[in-house]
């Protein structure tokens, strides 16, 4: 990249009212600054507590799945690094807050994760709920400390259907673009 | 058994269980990645408590927000109270919830739905 570069990346980010982004590997500590950063700003911005609230709970499922579920294939460390790395990006626009995700994946994962996110998009908001409560008594939580309820309590605190993509990158591998609407 | 007095961080609540007052208190917000290990000291702290328990057991809880792997354990910390009541205690729920932030009254009724305890749902100005 160009040293002027660095301009367009700053335009391009300003003009899509980007207010924080973040690439690279996803760790414990990086979640607590990312919330520290958002606090300050949805205050600045004048965002009222129960929005807040709202991205809070969404910023942390979202992270938490990507910190959680990136699986690391690779045979080099480079190439584990690369794996590993994730892309998070909040966008303010017009009332709404934005919360978009992107990282590498399996191919072989899309069909389950793709059949998880339309059958949480189909449910409505009663629906989700009761879902959720049922989930909740049933599943059991992985060693991971995971509960499987992460995509359900991302739409339930959004109230918009969720926004994906996969990319194909090669045969084994593809890129997973997740885009939560909070308003 | 000593009172378990943990200090809350960014990502886990604040702790104040007391065996002399039978009050059990959570304040703030519990987001760890994994819950496990921090909900591991309450429910070993509830076990030796239910040993001998106050003739009342309140739980206060007074939480911001909590993540998916959070709710399991509190659920799990409510089956495990849900044990002890009617058995030489009797325990309460108090669940509080922020004026407007209708997801933690929600999530309050929804606890209440599933746990055999009796609830009381109650609004503040503040957590």
């Amino acid at each position: 990249m160009a040293l002027s570069d660095v301009y367009d990346f700053y335009r391009r980010m300003e003009d899509e009212n980007v207010i924080l982004s973040f690439k690279g590997e996803f760790t414990s500590e990086l979640l607590t600054s990312i919330l520290h950063i958002m606090e300050t700003k949805m205050v600045t911005m004048g965002i009222s507590p129960k929005m807040k609230k709202r991205v809070f709970n969404v910023l942390v499922e979202c992270f938490q799945n990507l910190y959680h579920h990136i699986e690391a294939t690779g045979d080099s460390p480079k190439q584990i690094a690369l794996q590993k790395s994730a892309l998070i990006m909040v966008i303010h626009e017009n009332e709404k807050i934005i919360v978009r995700t992107g990282n590498y994946i399996p191919s072989n994962g899309i069909e389950k994760l793709k059949e998880r996110l339309s059958f949480v998009n189909g449910l409505t908001e009663e629906k989700l709920r009761e879902l959720y409560q049922n989930r909740l008594l049933k599943n059991k939580l992985s060693s991971k400390g995971t509960a499987g309820l992460g995509l359900i309590d991302i739409a339930r605190k959004s109230k918009n259907k969720l926004g994906f993509e996969f990319i194909e990158i090669n045969e084994n591998t593809s890129f997973f673009c997740l885009d939560v609407v909070i308003e | 058994m000593e009172i378990l007095l943990l200090e809350g961080s960014a990502k886990t609540p604040e702790i104040n269980f007391n065996q002399d007052t039978g009050v059990l208190e959570l304040r703030g917000r519990s987001i760890p990645e994994n819950s496990i290990e921090f909900f591991k000291p309450l429910n070993d702290w509830v076990d030796i408590y239910g040993s001998s328990p106050k003739e009342t057991t309140q739980i206060e809880v007074r939480l911001e927000y909590f993540n998916t792997s959070s709710s399991k354990c509190i659920l799990d910390l409510f089956k495990r109270l849900e044990q002890l009541d009617g058995n030489s205690t009797e325990v309460k729920v108090n669940w509080y919830f922020e004026k407007d932030d209708e997801d933690m009254e929600e999530a309050g009724v929804d606890y209440e739905a599933i746990v055999d305890l009796p609830f009381k749902i109650i609004e503040v100005e503040e957590i």
